[in-house]
């Protein structure tokens, strides 16, 4: 059952103690960023950054970002053995947690930890933690079912900390066409998917949004060679063309289903195959990718307490406007299959969902001062869903070493039950600061 | 009569060959051989730059890098790039295909994400890495894109003038180039904003013969208008590694090539 916590929220705040921890190791990170030498001299960042809400939110602190954050990277370069190090220190004022090094939670957070090797002059092989991506779309996904972590994207971390490393196996195949990727995790990886804790979320059982009085606790598959993924990417160009198909194995990568008898959320299992293509088009880049998402455990569409089947398409266009300006559009949509028998089926007090959800993106980039300076925004806009999401993000090098960053995450929708609208009291903005060394 | 004519065959000759020999190339050859020499030499080759990009504040940024070359075809090259410094590019590398059309494909490796980004074809003016420098320097400007003068012909110099046939798509009227007559390496350049106004200098500081092939060392490009300054020091030069294809692909993206590592 959802753990039900007293209400109100006890609104944290950061003790004397808590940031004279912090302080220190940041002053120990800078110390030896700035005096170890030779072999074993890691590279990495340090990242101070705060953040919070514009909106009144009931159930979170007002503070939705205050965290520093070490990262130091080892890395071997050599001829037969490529070896990449890279662990996360985090100090994290708005969310205690036990360390969990699957979900992220505590101090320690490995982003990755893994060996490439050659076994053969036309493979490569990537093992350990790693960091995987693939498909076309900006910020907009279909068949790149790699991990997530949405509590990071939407509390102002830096882009980057969107993927969530993968434990698991590349094998690269390099064929005169392209390359064959295949990975296999062989314990399912999923999204570091919201739990309340962070993010405010709408929750069907309760009927309103939650947040940390009714933290996520949905039933994970966790059977190591049994509740496994396996993904599959087959890639190559003609021309300037760039094509490829996917496929994957696994479960939906965030709590999407619902177990009856424990009244807790599931990941359902779930295929997905699809293709993409991606070209030069007039004086910019055009994509097309779409995917198949079979729900493998409601293929007739008739159990409410799992999704249905589901088609998703994008198309997308980025070119440059002019000089240090470009921008990019994205349209995507979602159709649900067998959406009679979801409207026959769904409880009478579940929100209920269009058969189409639309959804259109636009990024635009600014460079200026020798591209010190870097301003994006990127809105989501969901025409059928009427909400959105609008990330404006200001980056500034004050030098090579030093990066000042600031932005906002605005959400807006017409009802609590809709995917961004469900997020609106979690608006935020955000400011940071990172060396990096 | 056929003496006569004998005679006149080798006065011509006797006093025609000097003139022969010194007859100037056309300014299209100057131009093409320029291109070849500064851009071109070699089947492949392999070159680490340290790029010192000053302020007018006196604030100074380090970048450094590594870069292969390889001549694909008669106006296609292929490149590949691996980053050094600054602290927060390391270890990105970037693979620009030029290609005969004018429009080339560049992709971007981001080994935070363990993503290979294409780059939609942009401003080839725009600065290159944050630099002085635009991507142009780099990859060199198509020869078909202006108009060329030869200006002067001095001792040492082929002064050439360059007119862009498509004026709005750069910010200059025209720029000038010196061309070394010993090695057909451009020396200076000097850009002309609209109004007729110098806004811009590249040039070369240090010129050595590498494997036969002059090779520029050094050189430094001044926005005059910013004040700001970028110089580049090359080393570590080598040409005809014998470089395939097969790295400039994204398996090598993925994974930087020997050659590209110290």
């Amino acid at each position: 059952m959802f753990t039900t916590k007293n209400l109100p929220v006890r609104l944290r705040k950061p003790s004397f103690l808590r940031q004279m921890a912090g302080l220190m190791l940041a002053a120990y990170s800078l110390q030896l960023a700035a005096y170890s030498d030779g072999l074993l001299k890691p590279n990495g960042f340090v990242d101070v950054r705060a953040g919070t809400r514009i909106e009144d939110d009931p159930y979170e602190p007002d503070q939705s970002l205050a965290e520093l954050r070490l990262q130091l990277e080892w890395s071997h370069l050599g001829d037969k053995v490529e070896i990449m190090l890279a662990l996360d220190g985090v100090y994290d004022d708005v969310v205690d947690g036990d360390l969990d090094l699957e979900s992220g939670k505590g101090w320690l957070d490995p982003r990755t930890a893994w060996m490439l090797f050659s076994p053969a002059d036309f493979m490569d092989v990537k093992l350990g933690r790693q960091i995987l991506t693939w498909g076309t779309g900006d910020l907009l996904f279909i068949n790149d079912l790699f991990p997530k972590d949405w509590r990071s994207f939407f509390a102002g971390r830096d882009v980057t900390y969107l993927k969530a490393p993968s434990d698991a196996m590349l094998a690269s195949f390099f064929p005169q066409f392209g390359s064959v990727d295949v990975v296999y995790v062989p314990r399912f990886d999923a999204d570091r998917y919201l739990t309340g804790e962070r993010i405010s979320y709408y929750n069907p059982l309760l009927g309103r949004v939650a947040g940390r009085d009714a933290v996520q606790d949905p039933i994970k598959p966790d059977d190591w060679f049994s509740d496994h993924e396996l993904a599959l990417r087959v890639a190559g160009s003609r021309g300037a063309m760039e094509w490829a198909f996917y496929g994957y194995d696994g479960f939906f990568k965030s709590p999407a289903g619902f177990d009856e008898n424990t009244g807790r959320a599931t990941f359902p299992e779930l295929r997905t195959f699809g293709f993409s293509l991606r070209s030069p088009l007039g004086k910019g880049l055009i994509n097309l990718e779409a995917g198949f998402y079979d729900s493998r455990q409601d293929r007739d569409g008739d159990n409410p307490l799992i999704p249905n089947d589901e088609r998703r398409l994008l198309v997308g266009y980025e070119r440059e406007l002019k000089r240090n300006l470009s921008l990019g559009l994205q349209y995507y949509v979602e159709q649900m299959v067998d959406y009679q028998a979801y409207r026959s089926t769904l409880p009478e007090e579940m929100p209920i969902r269009d058969e189409n959800r639309h959804v259109l993106t636009m990024r635009l980039r600014l460079q200026a001062k020798s591209q010190k300076l870097t301003c994006s925004l990127f809105t989501f806009h969901s025409p059928s869903d009427k909400d959105g999401y609008v990330r404006p993000v200001v980056d500034y090098k004050l030098s090579d070493d030093w990066l000042l960053t600031g932005g906002a995450n605005l959400f807006w929708g017409e009802r609590e039950t809709s995917f961004f609208g469900q997020f609106e009291n979690n608006s935020n903005i955000y400011a940071g600061t990172r060396f990096t060394f | 009569m056929k003496q006569l004519v004998n005679k006149l065959f080798w006065m011509v000759l006797l006093v025609g060959s000097p003139l022969l020999a010194s007859q100037e190339p056309g300014v299209d050859e100057i131009v093409a051989r320029a291109e070849q020499a500064a851009y071109y030499a070699g089947k492949d080759g392999r070159a680490r730059v340290e790029m010192t990009i000053s302020d007018k504040q006196g604030g100074t940024r380090e970048r450094a890098f590594t870069i292969l070359r390889l001549n694909a075809g008669k106006n296609s090259q292929k490149f590949y790039v691996y980053f050094e410094e600054p602290a927060d590019v390391r270890k990105m590398a970037y693979l620009v295909w030029k290609n005969e059309s004018g429009v080339d494909d560049r992709w971007l490796w981001m080994p935070s994400l363990n993503l290979v980004k294409r780059i939609a074809p942009g401003d080839k003016r725009t600065s290159f890495v944050g630099s002085d420098f635009v991507y142009e320097d780099v990859s060199g400007r198509a020869l078909k894109e202006d108009k060329h003068e030869l200006v002067e012909s001095g001792e040492t110099h082929w002064q050439v003038k360059n007119t862009p046939l498509d004026p709005g798509s750069v910010l200059f009227s025209y720029y000038t180039v010196w061309i070394d007559k010993q090695t057909w390496l451009p020396s200076k350049a000097e850009y002309y904003d609209k109004t007729g106004k110098l806004y811009r200098r590249v040039e070369v500081l240090k010129v050595e013969t590498i494997q036969g092939f002059p090779t520029v060392m050094e050189s430094r490009v001044t926005d005059l208008n910013s004040g700001s300054a970028t110089t580049n020091t090359i080393s570590e030069v080598t040409y005809d590694l014998g470089l395939t294809d097969r790295i400039f692909s994204e398996r090598f993206l993925r994974r930087p090539p020997r050659e590209v590592r110290q």
